[in-house]
């Protein structure tokens, strides 16, 4: 808890976006997360990434389940929509208002607890459904709200803060989403905003489902020498495979790099997703391949970052159901009712 | 960059912008929560600590402090800084409990301070309490320099200024009142163990056009007008009335002449609105009481008929910008007359010494102002020290009571036999952690973003009537608290300790201003463009820490911090504390001490 208000007066020199807001425009509550937590990190990744993409925040919608993750909509986007449900149900909740409106910007938030275990069924059909949106998992490897329990992604031999060594396997939700037919997949790390928020804003932009496994680690219960999401930890073994740059169609490419050592992706928005392979031998639009890597590289304990995999041309949702262009909240009754001898067209067409 | 040296204690001393910008380094963030807390009496002593004259400067001082004020940079308007000391001054008990005890037994030294301004005066108190004889000679009947003679009362209250005058003479101080001093021989060879010369800078400048002989009645010099006036001499001026110069002197001179019945009064300026000496607050006085300005304007001539002044042709300049400088070109326009009855020469003030005699081993240069040492203010004379304007020429009160300072200590230092230099007191630093509790702190650390408060004047036609009416009310105590709440308590300052940081970015996160980054080393100018906002005020300093595990530093922006607190409150490991940096400038005497 903080009890000082942050003050709204902000550095002369920040910049405005093209809505004329500036970074600040975008905050949220101040956060009453302990001091310290990485969620808090993501959120400010977020806001940031907002701003950026010069988002209109009323066309911004935060949707989360239970847990500190889950809390942390309140401190990111204070003008836009949002909804904090219930324990693992955020994707039900998110893919109604994606259904319902599918200009909204959608962002669902979520734990390693809420995901993993209560919401397991939740996650794993979201994916497939591949609703337009960005997942994201503030993943600490503990059930940081009720205390410090393990969750279902903590490291198996990795202790509890007394030293207790947790006895099963972790689920990589990363792997998973590669595996439930995600379009776009990402691993990052709290503490390392310069590539967390370049995959924000590549993952707002991308049509269909998009997901980024973030390690947030936990001060309060899971930051300590047994555990493999401490800060400490993560600087150690994480490892960078694709860093990506997010270009924004109007910006001018400048970064004069060696020709062969990256690869543009065009997204939806017309901007462009540069690609740094960190290892030449990874495809990261090779869905199997990239599974496989990430699953090898966990086995030696590293934890692989960047973007794992991304298809530009993926369809989402929409397309597969093949609704109309106009959000559904839009239609009216006569759109809807079209009357009588519209009815009888559609039953004759049935005959 | 090398990590900073907090243990320096110029290092949080430049972070406290006001205080760094006092020439006395009064601690003006202290003051201001002392007057939040209603304690006056401690606030006012803390002043008088420093500055010596309180009440005499919450009126009139030169407030460098408050265009150096943080709040400039962040929001524009200062904190009325100068205005809140005459709140201490004005609502204070009474604080001889406070003064420093004068030992009835003397040090058997003494010692000579000639001219009783605000230099000699500061010099006294600092020596008194150490048990100096100290003989204070003045050609005027009274104590006070040219904050009697010259500043009017409509700006400073003649009881205020005795009342501030009197305690120090009250301490002890051998009064020769109404001794012009005409040698220095004569005084050194009365035996003094030192002397102090704080006589100002007491000579007009005149302006030699033609006609200026022919019309010598109705031509004053500024400085010399008012002192006539300030010593009752002169209680009206008539007709048309121009005042030549765009200094502070000017635009008390056109304010005085308003008061003493003008038909009309004109500044004229020979340069440009913005570059005139004068502070942009006397130049908003004089225009608010209706006086009008007139800018590139240089005189030609002055036109007289049968020995009487008609009025002066000006020409017509204007200013351009050659290699950063003005320079002024004719603009075109013919030459201006204007009618006028008397002229008041405000174009500045001379050293002038010309009661010492320059065979005595007493060096002056060529500007005539006596060779010293900046840090010592000891003359080519061991035994003779300068300050105030007499030093280095016209300034103002609070760098007289900062030279005081200094010369009083190496006057005790010489007397001590001691080395002036080497055995100066060292300036140092203390910080003390104001965390009190989870979420306490020991000062108001919630950011106020309201504006400047306006110091209520007193009704214009009660003004102009009378050259003794303080213009200025003075904020009351409500405004005061109000006006004290802006303060950012830059002295509460951001430490940080390496090895307890995580590198969590809460603190980067959390912070209104973006001032803290983690980066990787590099030397300065790099490092000011890769920040999370970019560092271009080059005055104001970056804090780097050593180098941290992940190879990177911390790097904070002095620049626009609000002192809020916010990044320790999100710290988890106390990597940052908020601790308010005590700088302690040697003095002499310091209550404090
Ligand atoms: C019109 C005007 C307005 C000003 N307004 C302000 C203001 O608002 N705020 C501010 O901070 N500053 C102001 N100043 C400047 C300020 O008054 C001086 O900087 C300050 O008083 C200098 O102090 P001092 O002790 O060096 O000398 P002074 O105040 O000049 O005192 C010198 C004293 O020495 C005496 N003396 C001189 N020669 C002899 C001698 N031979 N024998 C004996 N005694 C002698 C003089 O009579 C005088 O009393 C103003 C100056 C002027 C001219
Ligand atoms: C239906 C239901 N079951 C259990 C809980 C208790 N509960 C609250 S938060 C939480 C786990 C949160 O863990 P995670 O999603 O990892 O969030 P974190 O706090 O670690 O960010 C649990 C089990 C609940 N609120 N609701
Ligand atoms: S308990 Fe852990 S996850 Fe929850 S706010 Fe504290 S540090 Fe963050
Ligand atoms: S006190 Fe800390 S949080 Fe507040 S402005 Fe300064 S650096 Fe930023
Ligand atoms: S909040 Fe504290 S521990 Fe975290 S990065 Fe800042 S100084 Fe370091
Ligand atoms: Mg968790």
């Amino acid at each position: 808890m903080t009890f000082v208000a942050k003050p709204r007066t902000h550095h002369p020199l920040l910049p405005v976006n093209e809505l004329g807001l500036t970074r600040r425009d975008y905050e949220g509550s101040v956060s009453t997360l302990c001091a310290g937590c990485g969620h808090d990190s993501v959120s400010a990744a977020i806001v940031q990434a907002c701003a950026e993409l010069s988002i209109p925040p009323h066309r911004f919608a935060k949707v989360s389940g239970i847990g500190c993750s889950s809390k942390t909509p309140s401190y990111f986007l204070n003008k836009s929509h949002g909804l904090n449900s219930v324990h693992g149900r955020m994707p039900s909740v998110m893919t109604g208002a994606n259904l319902a409106n599918r200009d909204l910007y959608c962002v669902g938030v979520s734990g390693d607890g809420d995901s993993a275990s209560i919401g397991m069924g939740q996650f794993a059909h979201i994916v497939r459904r591949r609703i337009n949106m960005l997942y994201v998992v503030d993943n600490n490897g503990t059930y940081g709200l009720t205390k410090g329990q393990f969750s279902a992604t903590n490291d198996k031999g990795s202790t509890s803060k007394k030293g207790a060594p947790n006895l099963y396997e972790p689920i990589d939700l990363a792997s998973m989403a590669l595996q439930l037919g995600a379009s776009f997949v990402a691993r990052s790390f709290s503490g390392d905003k310069q590539q967390l928020v370049p995959l924000i804003k590549a993952a707002l932009v991308h049509k269909g489902m998009a997901f980024i496994d973030v390690i947030s680690p936990c001060v309060a219960f899971n930051n300590h020498n047994g555990s493999t999401k401490s800060y400490e930890h993560i600087r150690q073994h994480g490892q960078n495979v694709v860093n990506a740059d997010y270009i924004a169609d109007h910006e001018e490419i400048t970064a004069d790099y060696e020709p062969g050592t990256f690869e543009d992706v065009s997204m939806p928005d017309g901007s462009t997703l540069r690609l740094f392979k960190i290892d030449e031998n990874y495809d990261p639009h090779d869905r199997v391949s990239a599974l496989n890597y990430v699953q090898r590289r966990g086995q030696e304990g590293e934890v692989v970052t960047g973007l794992l995999y991304v298809d530009p041309d993926a369809s989402d949702c929409h397309e597969i159901l093949d609704t109309v262009q106009r959000p559904l909240n839009e239609l009216q009754e006569t759109d809807l009712c079209p009357g009588n001898d519209a009815l009888q067209a559609v039953n004759e067409s049935f005959r | 960059m090398q990590p900073t040296d907090i243990q320096n204690p110029n290092y949080f001393h430049k972070v406290v912008d006001c205080q760094w910008a006092c020439p006395a380094h009064t601690p003006v963030p202290e003051y201001i929560r002392l007057i939040a807390q209603e304690r006056y009496t401690e606030a006012y002593m803390l002043n008088w600590d420093s500055n010596v004259f309180p009440g005499i400067l919450g009126r009139t001082c030169d407030r460098p402090c408050e265009p150096a004020c943080r709040r400039v940079r962040t929001e524009e308007k200062p904190v009325a800084i100068c205005r809140l000391k005459r709140v201490a001054a004005d609502n204070k008990g009474d604080v001889s409990d406070y003064m420093p005890r004068v030992p009835a037994v003397k040090n058997g030294k003494r010692i000579a301070l000639i001219g009783a301004g605000p230099a000699s005066l500061a010099v006294a108190r600092d020596l008194l309490p150490l048990g100096y004889e100290v003989h204070l000679f003045e050609k005027d009947p009274y104590g006070g320099g040219m904050m009697r003679s010259q500043i009017p009362a409509f700006r400073l209250p003649i009881e205020v200024l005795d009342e501030e005058v009197n305690q120090i003479l009250d301490m002890g101080v051998v009064c020769h009142f109404g001794e012009e001093i005409t040698s220095m021989k004569a005084m050194l060879d009365m035996g003094f163990d030192a002397y102090f010369i704080g006589t100002g800078a007491p000579r007009g400048r005149d302006l030699d056009l033609p006609g200026r002989s022919e019309v010598d009645d109705f031509i004053h010099i500024g400085i010399d007008w008012l002192s006539s006036v300030a010593f009752g001499h002169i209680d009206a001026i008539e007709g048309k009335v121009i005042v030549m110069g765009g200094g502070n002197t000017a635009m008390d001179c056109c304010r005085t002449s308003l008061r003493l019945g003008a038909e009309s009064v004109n500044v004229v300026v020979r340069s440009a609105f913005d570059v005139m000496k004068a502070s942009e607050w006397e130049k908003e006085d004089a225009m608010r009481e209706g006086i009008p300005i007139i800018n590139n304007r240089p005189p030609k001539e002055f036109v007289h008929e049968n020995g009487k002044l008609k009025g002066i042709v000006f020409e017509c300049v204007e200013p351009v910008e050659e290699n950063g400088r003005l320079k002024y070109v004719p603009s075109g326009e013919p030459d201006v007359f204007m009618e006028v009855d008397h002229v008041l020469m405000a174009i500045g003030q001379d050293n002038h010494c010309p009661w010492i005699e320059r065979d005595i081993g007493l060096e002056f240069d060529k500007w005539d102002c006596p060779v010293l040492d900046e840090i010592t203010f000891q003359s080519t004379n061991p035994k003779v020290f300068f300050g105030g304007d007499s030093a280095f020429g016209p300034e103002n009160i609070i760098w007289a009571s900062a030279h005081a300072h200094q010369a009083a200590i190496s006057i005790h230092l010489m007397c001590e036999g001691k080395d002036l230099k080497a055995d100066r007191p060292p300036e140092g630093v203390n910080l003390i952690s104001t965390k009190m509790g989870m979420h306490e702190w020991a000062y108001d650390a919630a950011h106020d973003a309201s504006g400047r408060n306006l110091v209520p004047l007193v009704a214009q036609e009660a003004a102009l009537d009378d050259v003794k009416v303080e213009v200025e009310l003075g904020f009351d105590q409500v405004l005061g608290a109000a006006e004290a709440q802006r303060c950012l308590n830059c002295d509460v300052q951001t430490v940080f300790t390496e090895n307890l940081c995580i590198e969590c970015d809460a603190c980067v996160d959390i912070c209104p201003m973006d001032c803290i980054t983690f980066t990787g080393n590099a030397e300065e100018g790099d490092l000011r463009k890769r920040l999370t906002a970019p560092a271009p005020n080059a005055e104001q300093d970056l804090y780097v820490s050593e180098d941290l595990p992940t190879a990177r530093v911390m790097v904070k922006d002095e620049d626009v911090c609000l002192h809020c607190g916010l990044c320790a409150e999100r710290c988890p490991t106390n990597a940052w504390d908020m601790q308010r940096s005590v700088v302690h400038v040697p003095q002499l005497g310091s209550f404090a001490e």
